[in-house]
């Protein structure tokens, strides 16, 4: 294994990381807040790559069909927030679990219904084509730095939302004791529907970036969601930090793996433990620590 | 048992009594499609009554029970491999494997509640979806067809869905009954006390733990049961019998008939497999019907079709 390798591989990883993280603050977040278990959020996803591939054909300009994207998306995800999730917020985890998993059935099969089952490819933008040398002799595709760039500004822009702004402020809030926020005078139907929607965006943002890398098809967003389950219950639920650490190490032990493991173990062990790796750190940091690394009540 | 709900339970008795008597004729008719129909109900029966175990009776939301499942089709599909088709011999494997395995990551899973538990069970799931898929002499991700079909004591084969149906109802039964003497014992009673009060269970001196753990890996064990007929009823094996989407229909069908019933799952896993057959015959993208189906049981249906059927509100 060269140097030149290794980099790119980090480079993966940490791009795999961060959509991971894109996907997992939703979760933790719609968690947190609404205390509300979220299977659907794959569905987002997987909607946001949808929403790109079919915006592509009707838009040239790369940046307008990435902001209708995000722009339908967040329309779904205020219907979906009505319609369904809004009487789960009060029900138990049990009933929470059914019903978002019933939402992305209904959502994976909805887009073969609109879209047909063959898988859609979209063009990342020209301007974004080129690759940047990171040595002499390895150089990596501009697309996924700017990935990796967009999903990290996205997390500042979050943090800064959260931290420096009144609306995080009551986010936090709700986040601590929601009745007693409504009681304050702000109207929690509409922070929890803002809150919902911001983490849906998140995760259709990580769909729409991904739409150029991988094949955009029905339920392309559950492994992703499965993942990033597992990075919320290593980071600890509700953590954002957590979320972000979690993220990064399962992205990078995850694309590390699928090249180490194979090596030590051979071909079959070897690809195996690669794709349950992250799952077995799970299950380590559970035996330890039962509520996560950065977790520190019980869910 | 309240006085008002005699009245109730004699209803349940007749419809119970009815649908078993319909399941019992309906493999006489000598109509493959409906015999195997009634095998795949009681097969998901016995499935959904194991997770009602730890759904209902013990307040655990395992999101990973097809885990079980799938050990049980894989068991019955390697076996013949080695020459070994007795159903004496299968279905104690399949049992004793599911049940190590549910075991061991019981230890770790049980330390974990809530949000947590219900990820962790998912992640050891999915720890043997990739370890079924990864297998590549055994077709991986595709997975294989079975060489043999299980065999009954004195030669009668599980590919025959008349025997399958029979086998599996009186697995089915027997599943029942076992499953009402656990949660009638005192076994079952500190199960139920420690979902409703784990405080006040220790405070008496007890551990849930324990209890727990011994539930789980009996659960285990039973849905590998299950797993066996399945793959005797499809004749196939592969990962997509342990997939998250099967652990996600597993709580379904005990949800749609209410939890800690027993009864309930086992009707709901047979509405299940109706609306799954009606469904599909309707339209292609019945999985999108199925979907919103799920969400009005949660968001309208709030007691289930045990409540529907005896009038009692859930608990």
């Amino acid at each position: 294994m060269t140097g030149g390798l290794v980099l790119e591989q980090a480079f993966n990883g940490l791009q795999f990381g961060m959509i991971l993280f894109l996907m997992a603050v939703g979760v933790t977040l719609a968690f947190g807040v609404m205390n509300l278990i979220n299977l659907a959020h794959g569905s987002m996803l997987m909607l946001g790559a949808y929403f790109i591939a079919a915006a592509a054909t009707k838009i040239t300009a790369y940046p307008l069909a990435f902001v209708a994207a995000l722009m339908l998306t967040a329309v779904a995800s205020v219907l979906l927030e009505v319609l369904v999730m809004r009487p789960l917020y009060r029900m138990g985890h049990l009933d929470q679990v059914l019903a978002t998993f019933g939402v992305s059935i209904a959502v994976n099969e909805a887009v073969i219904m609109i879209w047909g089952r063959e898988a859609m490819f979209v063009a990342p933008p020209e301007w974004l084509d080129g690759t940047v040398a990171l040595t002499d002799t390895i150089s990596y595709p501009l697309y996924r730095l700017a990935i990796t760039g967009v999903a990290a500004l996205a997390g500042l822009a979050l943090w800064l939302l959260l931290a420096r702004t009144r609306l995080g402020m009551r986010i936090r809030a709700g986040a601590e004791n929601g009745d007693i926020v409504g009681a304050l005078g702000v109207n929690v139907r509409l922070l929890f529907i803002g809150v919902f929607v911001i983490s849906s965006l998140l995760a259709a943002l990580g769909g729409v970036m991904l739409g150029p890398l991988i094949a955009v098809q029905s339920g392309m967003g559950d492994p992703l969601l499965i993942l990033a389950l597992a990075v919320v219950v290593i980071g600890g639920v509700g953590s954002l930090k957590g979320a972000l650490v979690a993220s990064l190490a399962v992205g990078l032990l995850d694309t590390f793996g699928r090249m180490i493991w194979p090596h030590l173990m051979g071909n079959i062990i070897g690809n195996i433990v690669a794709n349950a790796s992250v799952y077995i750190l799970m299950a380590l940091v559970i035996a330890v620590r039962p509520s996560g690394l950065f977790g520190n009540h019980a869910a | 048992m309240q006085p008002e709900s005699n009245l109730a339970s004699r209803r349940l008795a007749i419809a119970l009594g009815l649908l078993l008597a319909i399941a019992l004729v309906v493999p006489l008719l000598g109509q493959p499609y409906y015999t195997r129909l009634v095998a795949r109900m009681a097969i998901f029966g016995i499935a959904a009554l194991s997770l009602d175990l730890l759904v209902g009776y013990a307040g655990l939301v395992s999101f990973g029970h097809a885990a079980f499942f799938g050990i049980g089709v894989y068991c019955a599909g390697l076996l013949p491999m080695l020459g070994v088709q007795q159903v004496w011999v299968i279905v104690p494997v399949a049992m004793l494997v599911a049940g190590l395995y549910g075991a061991l990551s019981g230890l770790i899973s049980l330390r974990a509640s809530g949000l947590y538990f219900i990820f962790i069970t998912l992640a050891f799931a999915e720890i043997v979806f990739y370890i079924a898929q990864g297998l590549r002499m055994l077709g991986g991700d595709d997975g294989f067809r079975l060489p043999a079909p299980t065999l009954l004591p004195g030669g009668a084969s599980l590919a025959n869905p008349v025997v399958l149906a029979y086998t599996m109802l009186g697995a089915l039964v027997l599943a029942v009954w076992f499953a009402r003497r656990l949660s009638e014992s005192h076994f079952g009673q500190v199960v139920v006390a420690a979902r409703d009060n784990e405080t006040r269970l220790r405070a008496m001196g007890l551990s849930a733990y324990p209890y727990r753990l011994v539930l789980y890996t009996i659960a285990s064990a039973l849905c590998a049961l299950a797993g066996v007929g399945f793959a005797n009823l499809v004749e196939y094996a592969s990962p997509a019998s342990m997939s998250w989407i099967v652990s996600g229909e597993f709580l379904f069908m005990v949800i749609l008939g209410s939890a800690a019933t027993i009864i309930g799952p086992v009707l709901g896993a047979v509405v299940f497999v109706g609306l799954e057959q009606i469904l599909s015959a309707l339209t292609e993208h019945w999985l999108f019907w199925l979907g919103i189906i799920l969400v009005l049981r949660v968001l309208l249906l709030r007691q289930g079709l045990y409540g529907l059927l005896t009038g009692r509100g859930q608990r």
